[in-house]
């Protein structure tokens, strides 16, 4: 298992590597360049910055110097925020990102399984359609929809919480329902279709012939095997949610990474756009690498070694 | 739920005025039709018929077991307790432990996320109040019984490290865990290679001797019927057409259904190449059946008075019973 582990991180080196270096060129190929501004820098100004971050090197001699840098965890200076670093910048805004992502993570999963299973356990009746039918809005109406819809209501007509900000928990209220909301839709339709469909099966019709109590049957027979889809579907999510919320921070502005993801790209913040980059790339491979752990813990037809 | 009386006449099971219906889409569609019979303590008794009979619906019905659109009224009584519709923990304390049922596919009746540890132990804390350890034990005595090897080791194993046969094994021993006076098997072997059923005929015959429990067998097989029931019931649309011991079921059938059956069974001793024979015509819809008996269609012997009205299974003496408007039939050749 740990050996599978490290064999597995090893083999996500060259995924990262590859990550690295196409958003490398990409960002490079972008018209414009990080000292365009509407009023013209002096030229000798921008050759002199030009030069100091090495951007009159050839493209292969930045690139290795980049590589070096993050050899060594460095991910060089940020084009836009003099004397900031990039590292710094993502030590500030990451935490901020993870913090609103896991929250809404964990509230997909309680809302999201809990109306699954109760959905299938209620099957074709009123509960079961107003769960469906709710999941099928949250899957279609976007949560940049959702969120102005939101801010819309609670924030202006109804005043209860603030429009943007953060720091304060009632600042995270409406962030993380905007981000939950289209999980807990897709979350409970997943767990509805599986738990539905283990209810049919053949182990479970043993279980209730053995005349076990209905309670163990539920959960250590049906609800068990029915979670092993969510696991799955968690990994890439997770990673989803932590990487997406970028529109979410900036409708509720919010100082999060997806915010230095978006004003460094507009701003051709080219070590900016890299690290983020790089940070969410990593972020997906690790995410997928914990459900595939947790799901061989649950299944154990599935055993790495 | 009343004691139950342990009296020397007193059946296993008690099946009476049984009917299951399955609500479709399309309507109902009437599974098992008005069917009685008992299972004597230590008996085995066959039941036959082809997919669509409403052989295994029986049993569904009595263990509580029904796809959710299936309601199943009339009488189920197991020692002497009613437990047709009779709420679900009620029915737990019998199903399990007085009456048990293994199934027609061992590949996916045993929980694969489960060790079979597990999911034998649960069983007998459950029904005995065993602790853990105790439960683990008495699973291993249980495996050994049905001839696992390695028992002590293999109890931790998980279903998939277990072959076809020996997963029926294991889900014989489940079964068995309580000491079940009636075991109820819905086609046990049709999922396993040949030498395999043989095997496990073999095992179920011989734990029947030791433990002296009564066996439902569902079967479309009439040749595992022949070697192991002591008496068989042939359904046809739902409904029982032909009762009687297994001695004479073969010797002398008395509906054309159990006749049409016994002719298209493959036999060895017959020299030369004869064509198989086999039943014209399609099994009834059992969303709409059709007026009178339900085999008219298929049977060579249908007269008038076949589509006009449906024959009621009648007792013709000595134990057999049928439901055929024909004079009795004579001996097969």
């Amino acid at each position: 298992m740990l050996s599978y582990f490290i064999r597995r991180l090893a083999g996500a080196i060259p995924t990262l590597f590859l990550i690295i270096a196409v958003s490398f060129v990409l960002v490079r190929l972008a018209p414009g360049g990080p000292f365009d501004k509407e009023r013209k820098v002096p030229a000798t100004v921008e050759a002199k910055l030009i030069e100091k971050y090495h951007l009159d090197e050839p493209l292969p001699q930045q690139f290795a110097r980049y590589v070096a840098g993050l050899a060594q965890g460095d991910f060089g200076p940020s084009f836009k925020y003099p004397d900031r670093s990039v590292s710094e910048l993502i030590g500030i805004g990451f935490p901020v990102s993870l913090t609103l992502g896991l929250s809404a993570i964990a509230l997909a999963l309680a809302a999201g399984i809990g109306l699954g299973i109760w959905a299938a356990l209620r099957q074709n009746t009123w509960i079961d359609y107003l769960c469906v039918g709710t999941a099928m809005l949250g899957i279609a109406i976007p949560n940049y929809v959702f969120a102005p819809l939101m801010t819309l209501v609670f924030g202006l007509m109804l005043g209860w919480l603030p429009v943007n900000g953060w720091g304060e928990p009632r600042h995270m209220v409406l962030p993380i329902l905007a981000l939950a909301i289209p999980q807990v839709a897709t979350i409970t339709r997943l767990t509805r279709a599986s738990m539905l469909e283990v209810l049919n099966s053949n182990f479970v019709r043993t279980a209730r012939a053995k005349g076990l109590p209905e309670m163990v049957t539920l959960l250590r027979h049906t609800i068990r095997a029915a979670l092993l889809p969510v696991v799955s579907y968690l990994g890439p999510a997770v990673a989803n949610i932590v990487t997406g919320s970028v529109i979410i921070e900036e409708i509720f502005r919010i100082p999060g990474i997806g915010r230095y993801f978006v004003q460094g790209a507009i701003n051709r913040d080219y070590t900016m756009v890299l690290g983020v980059t790089i940070l969410f790339g990593a972020l997906i491979i690790l995410c997928n690498l914990i459900a595939d752990l947790c799901y061989s813990l649950l299944d154990p037809k599935v055993r790495y070694d | 739920m009343t004691t139950p009386q342990f009296s020397a006449m007193e059946p296993v099971l008690e099946v009476a005025g049984l009917n299951t219906l399955f609500a479709t889409p399309e309507g109902d569609v009437r599974a098992v039709s008005d069917v009685a019979f008992a299972i004597a303590r230590g008996e085995t008794l066959g039941i036959v018929g082809e997919s669509g009979s409403g052989k295994s619906q029986i049993f569904m019905s009595v263990m509580g077991l029904l796809a959710r659109n299936g309601r199943a009224s009339g009488s189920v009584r197991v020692t002497g307790t009613e437990i047709l519709n009779a709420p679900v923990a009620e029915l737990n304390r019998v199903r399990g432990a007085r009456m048990s049922m293994i199934f027609q596919d061992p590949m996916t009746s045993l929980n694969p996320y489960l060790t079979v540890r597990r999911q034998m132990t649960e069983v007998l804390m459950t029904h005995k109040g065993l602790g853990e350890e105790a439960a683990a034990q008495a699973s291993i005595e249980m495996l050994e019984r049905v001839q696992i090897p390695e028992a002590g080791r293999r109890i931790g194993m998980y279903p998939h490290e277990f072959s076809g046969g020996m997963r029926q094994r294991v889900m014989i021993a489940m079964a068995l865990l309580c000491g079940p006076e009636l075991l109820i098997a819905d086609e046990p072997t049709t999922a396993l290679d040949v030498t395999v059923q043989a095997q496990i005929l073999d095992l179920l015959m011989q734990l029947k001797r030791d433990t002296g429990m009564a066996i439902a067998l569902i079967t479309h097989d009439l040749g595992v019927i022949a070697g192991l029931a002591d008496r068989v019931i042939v359904m046809y649309g739902g409904r029982i057409v032909e009762q009687a011991p297994v001695r004479d079921i073969f010797r002398r059938p008395q509906h054309p259904y159990t006749e049409g059956l016994l002719k298209s069974m493959p036999r060895l001793d017959e020299h030369g190449v004869t064509r198989l024979q086999t039943i014209g015509g399609q099994p009834p819809n059992l969303q709409n059946l059709p007026s009178g008996c339900a085999f008219r269609d298929r049977c060579a012997y249908a007269f008038d008075l076949c589509a006009a009205e449906r024959p009621d299974l009648t007792s013709l003496g000595e134990g057999r019973a049928r439901a055929c408007h024909l004079p009795q039939l004579g001996e097969v050749a």
